[in-house]
């Protein structure tokens, strides 16, 4: 149990680094669309997740409908039901119903992708360390940088910002070396993706995400269906 | 419009689109197709979330092709995660130094 924690709270320490500079740039957007620290901190805890916050907080500062707020974060943050429908198919015994109820609130992009790279189950405890760990990267980012505003110099802040991604490549290049069929999916998402960001540009970031992970892993499956044991 | 209000909407559905799909797929799905799609998804997303947008993460695409090449090659060689993520961030660093 304890053991898991802390290895939890270990595999959340690269997620908490790259989560400071993201929520350091969130924090100075807040606060310059006319929201407290306070308050900018509290959006922060209660969302965690970048795109769907940095699109709140302008609708919030543009005074504009709930409605619009609705469908603004169901666009952008659907892709988390994926994500957690993927991750529902690894958990441990011990997540009993109260365990899924209460780590569901911290299913991100990167706490999502290193759970997905453990060989073993996912436990309670294991999820718990690494979302508090990275809760604290973030909110706390969120209030020094909406206190601060640009307290890093520029060129650091900019280099922090590729941070994140040097992450996602260092989780998907590995098995893509190992496994054509992971090469293969892979490549055609990166494709999909580039293709919608130069040709199609009324397709938002978040739809962007969930039509090419969508189409390369059906076409994934498709071809190169997996050995009934190997998820 | 109230504030509390906007952010409780916005925490409500940022949750139950989190919290309704971990808490209700109890079962194993039996489909192999469905299986080997939830298999892949993960690297599908994180693909298409990296590329191309890795190449505007650093306010400038030539340092930001310098900390890529350095996380692909790192990653290639299986480095952990903190480093491959670390080495990308100093590489744009240093890069920046020579624009």
């Amino acid at each position: 149990m304890v053991k898991e924690l802390r290895r939890g709270m270990v595999h959340g320490i690269p997620i908490a680094l790259g989560y400071l500079s993201v929520s350091f740039g969130f924090g100075i957007k807040a606060v310059r669309s006319g929201l407290s620290v306070l308050t900018a901190a509290i959006i922060s805890a209660l969302n965690l997740t970048s795109a769907g916050q940095a699109a709140g907080v302008e609708i919030i500062a543009a005074g504009g409908p709930l409605l619009e707020m609705i469908l603004v974060q169901l666009t952008i943050n659907i892709r988390y039901s994926l994500m957690a429908i993927s991750l529902s198919q690894k958990l441990d015994e011990k997540f009993t119903f109260p365990h899924r109820l209460a780590a569901s609130y911290g299913i991100t992009d990167e706490i999502f992708a290193v759970c997905s790279a453990q060989e073993r189950k996912i436990t309670p405890a294991y999820m718990y360390g690494m979302i508090f760990v990275a809760f604290l990267g973030w909110v706390s980012g969120t209030a020094l940088g909406a206190a601060a505003g640009q307290l890093l110099p520029e060129p650091i802040n900019n280099a922090m910002g590729i941070v994140l991604y040097g992450m996602f490549l260092a989780i998907i290049v590995p098995p893509a070396r190992k496994k054509l069929s992971v090469f293969i999916v892979v490549a055609i998402a990166a494709a999909i993706s580039v293709l919608i960001k130069y040709c199609l540009e009324f397709i938002t970031s978040g739809f962007a995400v969930i039509i090419s992970a969508v189409i390369a892993s059906a076409v994934g499956a498709l071809f190169f269906p997996v050995k009934e044991d190997s998820v | 419009m109230s504030l509390v209000l906007y952010i409780t909407v916005m925490a409500g559905i940022t949750y139950l689109i989190r919290a309704i799909p971990f808490t209700f797929f109890t079962k194993k799905i039996r489909s192999r197709y469905l299986r080997s799609f939830l298999y892949y998804i993960p690297y599908a997303v994180l693909s298409a979330m990296t590329i191309p947008a890795i190449f505007y993460s650093t306010g400038s695409v030539i340092t930001a092709a310098a900390g890529t090449a350095a996380a692909l090659i790192l990653s290639y060689f299986g480095m952990p995660l903190i480093v491959v993520a670390l080495s990308a961030s100093a590489a744009a660093f240093i890069a920046g130094l020579f624009l």
